[in-house]
C-alpha cells in the first residue's frame, strides 16, 4: 500500500469537512477498498473512516425503511422489518460474499464497491480503461466469461458485483447524499453509470459527496419477492446472473412487477422494458418469456459470455413463475 | 494514545495506518495463531472476533478497530484448557494440516452467535422464523467463508454441530 493519512469522522458534517481538507477517499468496512489499496489499484492519499456515521435502521409507520449508510450488511439482512417488508433484500445480501465480509461491509460501501474484473485488478499485466483511462481493455477478446452483456461499450465490459444493489434497484431505493454544498437524493438506478467512453467514472457522486442513508419506499407487494443468484459454486462466489423480483398478480393478471438483474451490466440493471411489457398481461410463462426476451434484446455477447443472455432470460422466467405460483396459494 | 484490546489486554495501536489487523497480531504482537492465507478476503484463514463478531483481519486496518475488543485463537481457551470447540475439532478430525483451523474455530464461534440471534443465511427457508435450526446445510453455508484445502470440511462441520448441540443449539 502507498502511504496515506487516516482520520475518523464523528458525523456526516465532520466527514465532509475532513474529506475536503485532503482530497480523501471515504473508508467503510474496507472489504473492497483495503484489498484494492494492497493491490495498488487504489492509491488514496487520505482516508476518512465513515463507519462511525449513522448505522440506524428505522422502520417507518408508512411502510418505508431508512437505513444509515454505516449499517453493516448483516444488520440489514437480519433486521425484522427488512425481512418482513422487503424479503428480497435480505435474500440478496445473504447471497453475497461470506458471513465475515457481511459483518464488516457497510451499506454505503456496498453501493460503491468496484468491479471484480480481473483485468482491472491486474495492475501490472493488463490494460484497463477503468484503472488507466485511455489504455484499452484486455477483457474485450480476453477471458470475459464473468463480464457484462448489457449496456457495455467499446471501452469497458465490467460488471457491478453487488447483490444487494440488485434488490435495491428493484425496490426503487433512494440514495441520500450529503456534500459540501448541501444534501440531495437520487434513485439508486441513477447513482451508477454505464461505462460509455468514461468507465473510470462509475457514479454520479460529486467529489467529496457522501452517501448518508438508503431509503426503501413502501411497496406492499414486495412481501412476495425473491432473489435468485446463479453462480459457479453454491456459496461465496460472484453472480454469473442474478434476478431480483417482486410481482403482484390479481385474477391471473400482472398488476405490478419489479425486476432487476445482476451480473450482466456495469450497474445494477433495472429491467424497465420487461416490467412495462408485463403489466396488464396474463401471469403465465408465455408473458414472462416474452418480457425476458425483450429485456435482453439489445444484449451484446463477448467471446466467452454469450451464455449469460439465455441464462438471464430463463432465470427471470423461473423467478417470476415461482413467485406467481406462490400468489395462487391462499 | 489510541489502543485496542486483544484477548483482554490493552495494546497501543501502530502509528502507520497501513498495518492490517492481521499483521498487527502476527508481526507486532507475535500472536502467530491467526494465519495469513490469501491476504485478500477469499479464504477465511485470518478470521478473528471483533466484539464477538467474526471478521477478516486481513481486510481490516488495525486503526479502524480502536477501542474494540479482538479475540484471536490465542484468546479462546482459558486457564490452560482448550475451548470446547477446539476439543470437538480433535474428536471429529476437524483438520489435517491445521493451517485453516484457527480461522475455522473463530468463525464457528461467531457463527453460533449469529444463529442464536436468528440471522438468516442463503439456505434459510423461512425468513420469518424466530429461530433457525443449525442443520447440516445451514452450517455448511454459514462456514463457506472458510476454506480448507486438506478437505477436512466434513470433520469440521461434524465438530461444529456436536458443539452446537452441546451448547443447546440442536441440529434437527
Amino acid at each position: 500500500m502507498t502511504p496515506f493519512t487516516y482520520a475518523r469522522a464523528q458525523d456526516a458534517d465532520d466527514a465532509i469537512r475532513l474529506a475536503a481538507l485532503g482530497d480523501a477517499t471515504y473508508l467503510g468496512g474496507g472489504t473492497n477498498l483495503v484489498d484494492l489499496m494492497r493491490e495498488t489499484v487504489e492509491r488514496p492519499a487520505a482516508l476518512v473512516d465513515v463507519t462511525g456515521l449513522s448505522a440506524a435502521i428505522e422502520a417507518c409507520p408508512d411502510g418505508s425503511i431508512l437505513i444509515g449508510a454505516a449499517a453493516k450488511n448483516t444488520a440489514v439482512a437480519e433486521h425484522r422489518a427488512v425481512r418482513e417488508r422487503f424479503p428480497l433484500l435480505s435474500r440478496a445480501i445473504v447471497a453475497g460474499a461470506s458471513a465475515q465480509i457481511r459483518n464488516m461491509a457497510t451499506v454505503g460501501g456496498n453501493l460503491l464497491q468496484r468491479t471484480r474484473c480481473t483485468y482491472f485488478y491486474d495492475n501490472e499485466g493488463s490494460r484497463c480503461n477503468k484503472r488507466a483511462p485511455g489504455q484499452g481493455c484486455d477483457a474485450i477478446g480476453g477471458f470475459n466469461r464473468m463480464h457484462a452483456v448489457l449496456g457495455t461499450s467499446n471501452a469497458c465490459i465490467a460488471t457491478h458485483p453487488s447483490d444487494m444493489c440488485v434488490a435495491l434497484a428493484a425496490l426503487g431505493a433512494i440514495v441520500h447524499l450529503q456534500g459540501a454544498h448541501g444534501s440531495r437524493s437520487l434513485p439508486l438506478t441513477e447513482l451508477h453509470r454505464l461505462p460509455g467512453d468514461h468507465p473510470e467514472r462509475e457514479t454520479e457522486l460529486a467529489p467529496g459527496e457522501l452517501i448518508t442513508a438508503i431509503e426503501l419506499p413502501a411497496l406492499a407487494f414486495a412481501t412476495r419477492s425473491a432473489y435468485r443468484k446463479v453462480r459457479d459454486r453454491a456459496s461465496y462466489a460472484f453472480a454469473l446472473v442474478s434476478v431480483a423480483a417482486a410481482i403482484e398478480v390479481q385474477d391471473g393478471i400482472v398488476r405490478d412487477v419489479r425486476l432487476a438483474l445482476g451480473g450482466v451490466a456495469h450497474k445494477p440493471w433495472r429491467a424497465w422494458k420487461a416490467e412495462g411489457a408485463l403489466k396488464g398481461q396474463p401471469a403465465n410463462a408465455d408473458s414472462f418469456r416474452a418480457a425476458a426476451a425483450l429485456e435482453l434484446a439489445d444484449a451484446r455477447p463477448q467471446s466467452a459470455n454469450g451464455f449469460k443472455i439465455g441464462l438471464a432470460q430463463s432465470t427471470m422466467v423461473a423467478v417470476l413463475q415461482g413467485l406467481s405460483a406462490k400468489e395462487k396459494q391462499p | 494514545m489510541p489502543t485496542i484490546r486483544i484477548n483482554g489486554a490493552e495494546h497501543a495501536l501502530p502509528p502507520d495506518p497501513r498495518v492490517s489487523l492481521l499483521d498487527f497480531l502476527r508481526e507486532h504482537l507475535h500472536l502467530s495463531g491467526t494465519k495469513i492465507g490469501c491476504n485478500q478476503g477469499a479464504c477465511g484463514a485470518c478470521t478473528v472476533l471483533a466484539d464477538g463478531e467474526r471478521i477478516l483481519s486481513c481486510l481490516a486496518l488495525a486503526v479502524q478497530y480502536e477501542g474494540r475488543a479482538i479475540t484471536s485463537i490465542e484468546g479462546l481457551g482459558a486457564d490452560g484448557q482448550l475451548h470446547p470447540l477446539q476439543q470437538a475439532f480433535i474428536e471429529h478430525d476437524g483438520f489435517q494440516c491445521g493451517y485453516c483451523t484457527p480461522g475455522q474455530l473463530c468463525s464457528a464461534i461467531g457463527m453460533a452467535a449469529e444463529l442464536r440471534r436468528g440471522v438468516p443465511s442463503h439456505v434459510t427457508d423461512d425468513l420469518s422464523a424466530a429461530s433457525i435450526a443449525p442443520s447440516h446445510d445451514e452450517v455448511r453455508e454459514r462456514m463457506s467463508g472458510n476454506l480448507c484445502r486438506c478437505g477436512a470440511h466434513n470433520g469440521i462441520i461434524a465438530a461444529i454441530n456436536a458443539q452446537l448441540a452441546a451448547a443447546g443449539l440442536e441440529a434437527p
